[in-house]
């Protein structure tokens, strides 16, 4: 079943020329889809059509998820500076009308899944880029969502912070399979990250095409060095090189 | 080292500034109502100290009392018209013109509604009108300068307009609130001494009174010493304000 889907949209801004389309796609549930593409293709637009969060100028919306069960991580921590991060992890389930009290509790949850119990407490200023991106996550779980939009999250941070932060993110998925739209520009990233990626063509994005990534999710220890996984990124390297040209 | 230079720096320029002007004019003999020398003015300062402090009271008292006022009105205002597009084009024509017209050139209507017998509500009411733009204009700044990916999130969690006003706009807008104030403490010393000048009666004593009272009389070291008064009042209620910026701020970030 399909948990959002976007049929031949377009998005034209008035002015600012056409940032995306046509552009077609159909988010199962419980799939991870890595969405690839040069800077300035139309990823981050494409996730905001997927969210609901924007209307297309042309196609169709076919399926967007209900409120509450879509969540979104952007590129930037994207947190309130006045609230702890108790605070900011409850705020979603706070707006839906829980009460404060479970929902903090529920934030405190989702901040131990996320490996910041103990940091409750602290405000965005105090944490470090990875430990606020963390807080993100956070908040994007404690709605428990069934599509998860991961809008370059790791793009800000450093690599060994990017490697642990993916497969937590990984690992997360595995307890509850939500359904999970990763948007990167870094073609080893959606590889390792995906069951499946869909590659984009500079801007306005169109698909250049998609390849199923093989092997288990979490990633085994080994998957970077395997010969499955070298495959798969010449593949997505060779498709994203025809987007260019296209 | 450096920073004890940095300390000295702005003091061992008003002592040169200031003998020089002594020197100045003991060695010309420039007459005392043109320019007094700087001892005569601190001279007039020891001697009016009971009645410059109570005069100082009087124009900070309703310079504060304004500026609480402006506070309140301001951020009203500001507020309902985050919540309704239509008011905001309806209000900004008026507040426009409001803000450009010099508050010199309304003291005398204000004077005249304010009535005769109570020049002090007249002093209140244009510190009031000087004082509200600054608080006005940033926190209506501050209600839509919210995080543009922060604002998606509470339409993505479907979030209702008064939880958007006062869980995103209203937080988001404190540092720009707080700067108003302080721009705001400083205007408001300025509408109550312009309010003074212009009621100019014996009921408003005031520091402008003073000044125009020792003006009147060519006492200048009197003007002078009211001047100092008034400087060094805008000065520490502006660093009084600077200091709760800070506080504020910080308490805002958590850090």
């Amino acid at each position: 079943m399909t948990i959002a889907s976007i049929r031949e949209v377009e998005v034209d801004y008035a002015g600012r020329g056409k940032a995306l389309g046509p552009f077609s796609l159909a988010v199962r549930e419980g799939e991870i889809v890595s969405l690839v593409g040069p800077s300035g293709c139309g990823k981050s637009t494409a996730l905001r059509l997927l969210a609901g969060l924007e209307a297309p100028t042309g196609g169709e919306a076919l399926r967007r998820p209900a409120p509450g069960e879509a969540a979104v991580v952007f590129q930037a921590p994207t947190l309130a500076p006045w609230l702890s991060a108790r605070a900011n992890a409850a705020l979603p389930l706070e707006l839906a009308g829980t009460p404060r009290r479970p929902a903090r509790e529920k934030a405190d949850a989702a901040l131990a899944r996320v490996g910041l119990a103990g940091a409750e407490n602290a405000r965005p200023g105090q944490l470090s880029g990875g430990m606020a991106m963390r807080v993100s996550l956070a908040r994007a779980l404690t709605t428990e969502p069934r599509l998860l939009l991961l809008d370059e999250p790791f793009a800000a941070l450093d690599e060994i912070t990017r490697r642990a932060l993916a497969d937590d993110v990984l690992a997360l998925w595995a307890q509850s399979r939500p359904a999970i739209v990763f948007v990167t520009h870094n073609v080893e990233e959606a590889v390792y990250m995906a069951s499946r990626v869909v590659v984009m063509t500079r801007g306005p994005g169109r698909i250049a095409g998609e390849t199923p990534v093989a092997g288990p999710i979490p990633r085994q220890p080994g998957f970077r060095t395997s010969e499955a996984f070298r495959q798969t990124v010449e593949l997505v390297s060779g498709l994203l090189a025809q987007g260019m040209a296209a | 080292m450096r920073r004890l230079a940095e300390i000295l720096a702005p003091v061992l320029l008003l002592a040169v500034l200031l003998g020089g002007w002594e020197i100045a004019c003991r060695a010309l003999a420039v007459p005392a109502y043109f320019l007094p020398p700087p001892s005569k003015v601190a001279q007039s300062l020891a001697q009016d100290t009971p009645s410059l402090l109570k005069a100082a009271w009087y124009t900070l008292s309703n310079a504060l009392v304004a500026l609480v006022i402006a506070s309140l009105l301001a951020q009203a205002l500001a507020l309902a018209v985050a919540l309704s597009r239509i008011l905001e084009r309806a209000v900004q024509p008026l507040t426009v013109v409001l803000q450009v017209t010099p508050v010199i050139a309304i003291a005398p209507l204000v004077n005249i509604w304010a009535g005769t017998d109570h020049p002090g509500r007249a002093v209140v009411a244009l510190a009031v009108v000087v004082a509200f733009f600054p608080i006005y204009s940033g926190a209506l700044a501050g209600l839509k300068a919210v995080d543009p990916d922060l604002s998606r999130l509470f339409d993505l969690y479907d979030a209702r307009p008064l939880q958007r006003l006062f869980r995103l706009q209203v937080p988001s807008a404190v540092p720009f609130v707080l700067q108003g104030h302080k721009v705001a403490a400083g205007l408001a010393i300025v509408g109550a001494v312009v309010a003074e000048f212009v009621a100019g009666s014996g009921k408003v004593q005031g520091l402008a009174w003073r000044i125009m009272d020792a003006s009147f009389k060519l006492q200048t070291a009197r003007m002078f010493a009211a001047l100092v008064v008034l400087g060094v009042m805008g000065a520490v209620l502006y660093a009084l304000l600077d200091v709760a910026e800070r506080a504020g701020l910080r308490w805002w970030r958590g850090r």
